[in-house]
């Protein structure tokens, strides 16, 4: 059963070193809250798993988190490249990255087959490509059917996932709208889940079928509000394409960017500290 | 007649191959540019499909990202990213589908992974997105890349979305449920497969391209079709309304919305 408690506490009650880590949110609603609390309580060793690395990657990797990534598209969207995510997986810095790669159909199937309690995804994918080739858990299995070859992947078992919604009542019960991309089914295939939100209200007020996760789903929810950006929650604040831009200069170097990680995350007590100092440079940048 | 640029001429000549009430899973970036500028000109019911989830998006300004906002807001539906590889993709219903490439060989076989080695990689590039099943499982496929001897190569460095593979027969014999790509518009010209063959030969010039041009910016030898002359110039309202489009994201996004 969900219970009210704050991001340093459920990162400190859920997040350990080793786990297998899913932070997910396609573009919309990426949990960066919950990534920085996770860089602040220098967490080691995580296997993450994300379809799209995201900034919130690129910046747990750089800060030297991670062992181990899954995932299927690791660009800075719009912008270009992932800057410690190339340099992790190039040269080895911070330290040695062991990559799984995959296809968005393909990761968003075994989601579902984690969801379904099931042990892998069927998909008519990756025919013709180089994947199964530097991926040995891309195999195959034959329809008892139709006899039609098909892709086997693993499914997608993550020890902990943590999401941002837009809200969640008293109880814990949880809602979300807009892109949903994989976050329910990233929920239902872990063992535990944190749910970071917007704002915590007195009733959800959601028509039937509205994309909600019942409270006994949640094991920790958070109220921080802005915790996705600088992606965006739908209804509350749009993308910050300013810092997507910037993001690209911060992370080219090395020491820029460990620089930035240690002042705006290391040295801060907590999210809102970080978007006070972020809210006061994006002054500056308007006004130098 | 006014003057316009091949980045122009490669978007309006891209935006031309779709047809009015194509059902169209969009890339981000060029062909998210051409797709737009379809729907906005000749193509007015063109449904756009996004691999984040909205279906039938008609984005004001060009989205900056694959899951922007605006698409959500402007779509007939939002669905998971479960279920649009699932059933509307997988399932059959697209009609095309609009990618870019990294690197493309002579087979139409795209590389959106790695330049050199995949174990040591020379350049990490963002890797496959949702392209490999797109290039497989739509009905067909168009692809919108720029030009260059460097990126136009005898042989990809790693297939991330199957053309024809090796050519001749070889998709076929892969049982893929689409036919796989039957353009490829760059800012120099188009080129189509050979019926036969599977290469990649030139189709159509851009007008002010010469062959000449053409086969220093391309990797491999490269033929032309016996009847290969040139695309028609962009109409002015083509111009106008691709323009406008850039002028209206760029004040939005303060970019112009192609950039990756």
């Amino acid at each position: 059963m969900a219970e009210w408690i704050t991001l340093a506490e459920a990162v400190a009650a859920h997040v350990r070193d080793g786990d297998t880590v899913a932070m997910e949110g396609f573009t919309h609603l990426i949990p960066f809250a919950a990534g920085h609390e996770v860089i602040r309580q220098r967490r080691r060793n995580l296997s993450l798993v994300r379809m799209t690395p995201d900034l919130i990657y690129d910046q747990m990797i750089g800060a030297g988190c991670a062992a181990r990534l899954t995932f299927s598209w690791g660009g800075n969207p719009g912008v270009g490249s992932l800057h410690r995510f190339r340099d992790a997986v190039e040269n080895g810095w911070p330290g040695p990255l062991e990559i799984e790669e995959r296809s968005h159909s393909d990761l968003a199937n075994a989601y579902v087959a984690g969801a379904a309690n099931l042990p892998f995804a069927v998909l008519r994918g990756y025919a013709g490509s180089d994947f199964a080739r530097v991926n040995a858990r891309i195999r195959s299995v034959t329809c008892p059917f139709t006899g039609e070859v098909l892709a086997a992947t693993p499914a997608v078992r993550p020890d902990v996932t943590v999401i941002h919604a837009q809200k969640a009542d008293w109880k814990g019960n949880v809602l979300l709208w807009g892109i949903l991309g994989v976050q329910k089914e990233a929920v239902l295939s872990a063992r535990r889940v944190m749910v970071t939100v917007e704002e915590r209200v007195r009733s959800l007020d959601a028509p039937p079928n509205a994309c909600i996760l019942p409270n006994w789903v949640v094991s920790a929810l958070c109220e921080v509000p802005r915790g996705a950006t600088p992606s965006y929650a739908h209804g509350y604040y749009e993308r910050d394409n300013v810092f997507y831009r910037a993001w690209d200069e911060i992370s080219r170097d090395r020491d820029r960017f460990t620089a930035w990680v240690r002042e705006h995350i290391l040295q801060t007590q907590d999210f809102a500290e970080y978007l006070r100092l972020q809210d006061a440079s994006h002054v500056q940048a308007v006004h130098p | 007649m006014s003057t316009y640029t091949a980045d122009e001429m490669m978007t309006v000549a891209a935006a031309r191959m779709l047809h009015n009430g194509a059902v169209c899973f969009v890339g981000i970036g060029l062909p998210s540019t051409a797709a737009n500028l379809a729907r906005l000109t000749h193509a007015p019911d063109t449904v756009l499909v996004y691999e984040s989830g909205p279906i039938g998006a008609k984005p004001p300004v060009l989205p900056l990202s694959i899951g922007d906002s605006n698409l959500a807001e402007t779509a007939d539906t939002v669905v998971s990213t479960p279920e649009i590889f699932r059933y509307w993709l997988q399932g059959g219903r697209m009609d095309v589908g609009f990618l870019g490439a990294a690197q493309l060989d002579r087979f139409a076989n795209i590389n959106t992974t790695v330049i050199g080695p995949y174990e040591k990689p020379k350049v990490r590039l963002p890797g496959a997105g949702g392209a490999p099943e797109i290039s497989s499982s739509a009905k067909e496929v168009l692809i919108i890349v720029k030009q260059s001897k460097r990126n136009f190569v005898e042989k990809v460095d790693f297939v991330t979305s199957v053309g024809f593979l090796t050519g001749g027969d070889a998709r076929e014999k892969l049982g893929l449920p689409g036919k796989g790509p039957v353009a490829v518009i760059t800012d120099l010209c188009v080129l189509r497969p050979d019926p036969v063959s599977r290469e990649l030969k030139v189709a159509s010039m851009h007008p002010g391209v010469d062959r000449e041009t053409i086969v220093a910016s391309t990797g491999w030898p490269v033929q032309f079709f016996e009847d290969c002359g040139h695309s028609e110039v962009p109409t002015a309202d083509e111009l106008q309304v691709l323009r406008d489009l850039k002028a209206r994201t760029a004040a939005a996004h303060g970019v112009q919305g192609d950039a990756a």
